[in-house]
């Protein structure tokens, strides 16, 4: 690959998929624990349990959830406009991309509560802790070391939606991939951005196992 | 021991189940007195756990009143409930510690809930950790804890908030024998040093025994049977509680044994009982001697309930036939024995009803 050729939109799509992905990460990441704790309280017989409430819930992230991303894409447009004023463009995506990761995520952290010892809830309450006390000092820091390897799976589905930004103007280095690689008949540049893209899988993996290692306290 | 410091009036706990709907609570009325240690035994699913967990309302209710240190709970709202659970401790059979604290931060999270001063916090830790000899495992995270120390941790928390009430379910069924000595011993202090009304829950009749000043014996639900822990051994009236006496001592010979015995004795059995003031072997040996009848021990055992000897020894009587029905006419009637005949005329081994009445 020529970096003198292609430096420069390389550069520009590495800064569009950060700010696509750490967007995402972060606040599809809160929607997610948000929905999953949601799920998982109200459950009925749970803590805050109410079959309304859980079957709202329930439903909506069985609905959305499965929908292929570059759909969901499509569909929400009319939200899309009213939220942030475009449907086109890296900041379009981000917003698809934080409600589907937070839908996808609500899953993954809701699997991981109902994992949880009930036991240990039962001794909290028994301590006389408000539900909410009880979901920020007991759900989440005893299921943290699970939350974070979800959390880093999470990540690379994230990845992997940002690739499809390129479809509506998002850019991304899988834009970039597509427009310079596979359109230029270029398989080596395509190559790089795989390899590009393994590492930054691979580094975000390593982080997330090394987090959750020292969130076990075994 | 005047007060009752809980009280249960027609308690029912009905959980609506998928097909039909468990009644795991049935009309209990119960009082635990301040300052004792009370047990509730029961085989497994007979509603023990349930009921606990209404003295402290983590379960509401069907019917019935709970009434605590004065207090009657089951018309409380939650939010008032809670201060209400924060002054019962409670330790339970997986000790359910925060696997995401240390030994300390756990004694501490009842002290920050109640919102207790952090200075303040950390000098009840230390005092706390020191009552159950865990002090050099402050920083240490549970899962290096071995039970019995996960178990004294669990005790720890329980006290921290300086409760009147310690509720104990099954909280050494998952320890072996010499840790499960240690903490019933532990819990003894917590009722002796610091004056706290424990209400232990049990299947383990060693742990009763062990322990418990007074009991109540839980059969599908119902409480069948209430007493002083050594009257309701000495006197079980009803079948579930002589179940528990029998699985738990072994003295009395199960009609198998005593098949067994009679093959290998033929002479006159008699069953003897130990009584509570302890005078049973003294007495045998000099109403042995004042008949001038020889006996033998072929079967039994003695233990102590609540710090006094119960348990019955069988005997092999030889000597003259008129000697021998005297003897065993003094002592069914002065000592409550029972005369099981010989192998050639056998008696049957008395019913759990007829179980030493004589004091
Ligand atoms: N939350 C619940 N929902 C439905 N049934 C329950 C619940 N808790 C206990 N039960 C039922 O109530 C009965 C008594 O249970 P439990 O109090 O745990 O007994 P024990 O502690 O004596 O073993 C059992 O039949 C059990 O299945
Ligand atoms: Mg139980």
């Amino acid at each position: 690959m020529s970096w003198e050729r292609y430096g420069d939109a390389f550069l520009l799509a590495l800064g569009q998929t950060g700010y696509m992905v750490l967007w995402t990460m972060l606040l599809g990441g809160l929607l997610g624990l948000a929905l999953g704790i949601g799920l998982y309280v109200t459950r009925p017989g749970n803590l805050l349990g109410n079959r309304g409430g859980f079957s709202v819930l329930n439903v909506a992230v069985n609905i959305i959830r499965p929908i292929p991303f570059i759909i969901f894409l499509t569909a929400i447009y009319p939200l899309t406009r009213l939220v942030v004023g475009t449907t086109i463009g890296t900041e379009a995506v981000t917003f698809a991309m934080i409600l589907m990761a937070g839908f996808a995520f609500s899953r993954l952290v809701e699997q991981n509560l109902v994992n949880l010892d009930p036991g240990v809830i039962e001794a909290a309450r028994a301590m006389g802790a408000s539900p909410w006390r009880i979901i920020l000092t007991v759900l989440i820091p005893e299921a943290l070391a699970p939350l974070i390897l979800g959390y880093t799976f999470l990540f690379v589905g994230v990845l992997d939606m940002s690739a499809m930004a390129g479809y509506v103007g998002g850019g991304g280095i899988g834009d970039f991939a597509i427009v310079y690689g596979y359109r230029q008949f270029d398989w080596p540049l395509t190559a790089f951005v795989v390899v590009v893209i393994i590492v930054i899988v691979q580094a975000a993996q390593l982080l997330g196992n090394s987090l959750a290692r020292r969130a076990l306290h075994r | 021991m005047t007060e009752a410091i809980i009280s249960l009036r027609g308690v029912s706990k009905v959980f609506p189940g998928r097909r039909a709907a468990v009644t795991a609570v049935d009309d209990v009325d119960l009082d635990v007195y301040e300052g004792e240690i009370f047990g509730v035994i029961g085989y497994s699913g007979a509603g023990k756990s349930t009921l606990v967990r209404l003295i402290n309302a983590l379960e509401h209710t069907t019917s019935g009143t709970v009434t605590v240190a004065g207090t009657d709970i089951t018309k409380l709202r939650e939010r008032r409930l809670r201060p209400v659970r924060a002054g019962i401790g409670m330790i339970f059979q997986q000790f359910n510690l925060l696997a995401s604290r240390t030994v300390a931060g756990n004694v501490a999270y009842p002290l920050r809930v109640a919102g207790v001063k952090r200075a303040e916090r950390e000098a009840r830790v230390a005092e706390l950790l020191d009552f159950v000899g865990l002090t050099d495992k402050a920083g240490v995270y549970p899962s290096k804890l071995s039970g019995g120390q996960k178990q004294r941790v669990g005790i720890a928390r329980a006290l921290a908030t300086s409760p009147r009430i310690l509720l104990a379910d099954e909280s050494t069924s998952a320890l072996d024998p010499e840790t499960t000595a240690d903490v019933l011993g532990l819990l003894r202090r917590v009722n002796a040093e610091l004056g706290i009304t424990i209400v232990v829950i049990t299947h383990e009749m060693d742990v009763v025994r062990a322990l418990c000043h007074r009991i109540a014996v839980m059969e599908r639900g119902r409480v069948v049977e209430v007493g002083d822990a050594y009257q309701v051994f000495a006197n079980p009236t009803h079948a579930a509680t002589a179940r528990f006496v029998g699985s738990s001592l072994h003295d009395v010979p199960t009609p198998e044994i005593l098949e067994r015995l009679r093959r290998r004795h033929d002479g006159r059995l008699v069953l003897m009982r130990m009584q509570s003031d302890g005078g049973a072997s003294g007495y045998l040996t000099s109403t042995l001697r004042e008949h001038g009848v020889e006996g033998t021990i072929i079967y039994g055992g003695i233990t102590e309930i609540g710090e006094r000897p119960f348990g019955s020894l069988t005997l092999e009587l030889v000597g003259e036939q008129a000697d021998v029905e005297r003897f065993v006419a003094d002592v069914t009637v002065r000592a409550g024995a029972s005369d099981l005949g010989t192998a050639a005329a056998p008696r049957p081994l008395p019913r759990h009803d007829e179980r030493g009445s004589v004091r």
